[in-house]
């Protein structure tokens, strides 16, 4: 079965997965998106991708590098390759989405972006990229993840966007992305909702799968040029599932290549009945099939179908749900769902930082938890995406590595030796 | 059907609180409060914990009412245990009804609108649940003999129209203005707007007209524009917000949810005789 059969919009269905759960009011909005994303995006109308690519490469530094571990490579003894994502601009993979949909935006008309954020990284390539094309933006943010992501709230901005604080719940993703949709039931005439994820009603989860193809499609070649062949592994983290998506799309059909989505174990897995809260956010490898906004697809939930609260040490994999498209690759085994916890997470963040010069965003920092633990299983070479730098997460990892009694870390003496902190 | 022919020769009132707002006791006392101040069709939340049509006042009832430990099953019982003769609307979310599985282990929108109908719920209203994804619900509603609502928004164009009044039963929820759920100081010009495209479709289906209305001169407007009734939900959760502090009904919040019934049931009967005068 071939899995480049998806190429129009269709119905938006991935088996059972997707569809469009979303209030009456935003539909006329979705099935204008619907029809400007098979225009534009999927057939370059008016040479939309043509100008997309161009600000991807003068503006947002694409393509970006693959390049060869050799620490990890020796470690391991496997050829371990990095795709580098977190050289684009602004330190994610973030930007390939964000400046799609505000330049599609452009082209339909709209006059506003809205748009959600969890780590603040979706938030800072949407207001990069409004800036850039000189759109107003406002951005939802849990009360939660300001206080856990401040600097991307600065960049944010200095960028020109409003952000505005979500204090409902535990104020976290999920309930950021419900208050965008609020804000744009009101404002849908005129506004575009920049969506953060492979998540949401039909097209989002194609449209956003597709702006971040472009790094599994470099990665591929990429690597044949200068590898030759293909990889046994590709390993992407997995929150929502944008940058997993994307860096699986391009190896979908190549059979020979295993595909590991790493989801955040937390501090354990299941649901907490008691609590009623996931302390993990890994809906592949432990949720269940029911509809949270706007799609059907593997959720965090309790026996109701309430939806219950996740947890990650990673602000931008906490999220109770999944795109329906990698849902539906689980399920028809083509893609391996997999987590780490967050012990594991903060040793892989320190161990790339120490060995390879690179400091990982916690959400990557995921899949070199994985890779320790299960280097023997993944064949002879290795891509992993580094969907993100790690800059935002510094304040988080000072804290939780000392909590965490992380083995790996560095000793932070310098500041006791100056005189104590 | 029953909830069609609740839409009397007077403009119906169809008020709306969440179960379990802001207790189990609390909440049916003020539900029967709306009973006896005259509502025609009385829409009861199921509260689910995204709700991403609502607004502020509904977001906290919601709260509130889980936080009460309204679930599913409880909600049914909450219906069969109300003394009420008005015909109950069960508005709620998909994944509620989704997950529902029954005592036989029968899941999902069959098994919970036959377990609803039985409790003695007429019909739903699922804000998420557009025209596209309603085939379940639709067939689960006529096996079990009651109405599924369909919202009609300001954005709502003529072929869109058409299909959701092709699935619609009972009567129609007008949305009157963008955005969620909540109480405003005005009437939107959008509601006449579309209740005279509505006019143009050949539908016996009562037009009901929800968002933002709060008083009874709102209603006297709203049926004046020729509503056949008036949804409020906001305005009146706004005041059993006032009584939650505690579990225990209050005879102050049930007497004011009853005194603004009457006032808006009054305001709709206003609109009515503006339109036809003869009738007075």
């Amino acid at each position: 079965m071939s899995f480049k059969t998806r190429r129009s919009a269709g119905d938006g269905k991935f088996g059972e997965y997707g569809g469009q759960y979303v209030p009456e009011v935003l539909m006329p909005a979705l099935e204008e998106l619907t029809d400007a994303y098979e225009r534009y995006v999927l057939s370059n109308e008016d040479g939309f991708m043509d100008e997309l690519r161009e600000r991807l490469r003068d503006f947002g530094g694409r393509p970006t590098p693959l390049g060869r571990a050799d620490r990890l490579s020796e470690r391991y003894d496997t050829e371990v390759y990095l795709k580098r994502e977190d050289l684009l601009h602004g330190g994610a993979h973030k930007l390939n989405n964000a400046l799609g949909q505000v330049l599609l935006a452009k082209y339909m008309g709209k006059e506003r972006i809205v748009a959600e954020t969890g780590a603040g990284q979706h938030g800072t390539a949407t207001a990069m990229a409004a800036a850039h094309l000189d759109m107003p933006c406002e951005v939802y943010m849990g009360r939660t993840d300001i206080n856990r992501q401040r600097p991307n709230v600065f960049r944010m901005r200095l960028n020109g966007a409003e952000v505005n604080p979500v204090t409902v719940g535990r104020g976290t993703l999920k309930e950021a992305i419900s208050e965008t949709m609020r804000d744009w039931a009101m404002t849908v005439e005129n506004t575009h909702y920049v969506i953060g994820s492979v998540v949401g009603p039909h097209p989002f989860p194609s449209m956003v799968r597709e702006f971040h193809a472009v790094i599994s499609r470099e990665a591929r070649q990429q690597f044949d040029e200068q590898v030759g062949g293909l990889p046994d592994a590709v390993l992407a983290c997995a929150g929502g599932g944008s940058n997993t998506m994307g860096t699986f799309d391009a190896f979908l059909d190549d059979d020979s290549v295993s595909l590991y989505a790493v989801e955040a174990g937390g501090s354990g897995l299941g649901v907490n009945d008691e609590t009623g809260v996931a302390p993990n956010s890994a809906s592949l490898s432990t949720g269940t099939d029911g509809v949270l906004h706007g799609a059907r697809t593997k959720i965090l939930q309790d026996p109701d179908g309430q939806i219950v609260e996740s947890h990650s040490v990673s602000a931008g994999l906490d999220y109770a749900g999944v795109g329906p498209q990698l849902a539906h690759l689980v399920d028809t085994g083509r893609v391996s769902p997999v987590n780490v916890d967050d012990n594991a997470a903060l040793a892989g963040f320190h161990r790339l930082s120490n060995t390879e010069g690179v400091i990982p965003a916690l959400e990557t920092a995921h899949a070199f938890g994985f890779i320790e633990e299960n280097h023997e299983d993944l064949g002879d070479r290795v891509v992993v995406n580094v969907s993100g730098r790690g800059d935002k997460d510094l304040e988080t990892v000072i804290e939780e590595t000392a909590s965490h009694d992380i083995e790996n870390a560095p000793d932070m003496d310098v500041f006791e030796r100056m005189g104590g902190l | 059907m029953s909830l069609e022919s609740a839409f009397g020769d007077d403009p119906a009132f169809v008020p709306y609180l969440a179960a379990g707002d802001p207790s189990i006791e609390a909440s049916k006392a003020y539900v029967e409060a709306l009973d006896r101040g005259g509502a025609d069709v009385i829409e009861l939340g199921l509260p689910f914990s995204e709700p991403i049509a609502e607004g502020p006042t509904i977001q906290a009832a919601v709260v509130r009412a889980l936080q009460a430990g309204m679930t599913p099953p409880r909600y049914l019982e909450f219906v069969r245990d109300l003394n009420v003769e008005t015909p109950l609307v069960c508005m709620t979310y998909y994944n509620l009804i989704y997950q529902y599985r029954d005592e036989s282990d029968r899941g999902g929108p069959d098994a919970f609108v036959h377990a609803a109908a039985d409790a003695g719920v007429e019909g739903f209203v699922v804000p998420d649940l557009p025209v596209e994804e309603a085939d379940p619900m639709r067939a689960a509603c006529d096996d079990a003999g009651v109405d599924l609502v369909s919202i009609v928004a300001p954005t709502t164009g003529d072929d869109r129209l058409e299909r959701l009044l092709a699935i619609s039963s009972g009567y129609v929820y007008v949305q009157a203005r963008l955005g969620v759920t909540g109480a405003k100081d005005d009437v939107s010009g959008r509601t006449a707007e579309t209740l005279a495209r509505l006019r143009e479709y050949d539908t016996t289906l009562p037009k009901a007209v929800g968002f933002g209305i709060r008083t009874g001169d709102h209603a006297e407007r709203i049926v004046g524009a020729g509503a056949d009734g008036v949804i409020v939900g906001s305005a009146l959760v706004d005041i059993v917000a006032k009584g939650a502090e505690t579990e225990k009904p209050t005879d102050a919040v049930a007497e004011q949810l009853a005194d603004l019934a009457r006032e808006l049931k009054a305001g709709a009967l206003q609109g009515r005789m503006a339109v036809e005068p003869e009738r007075k």
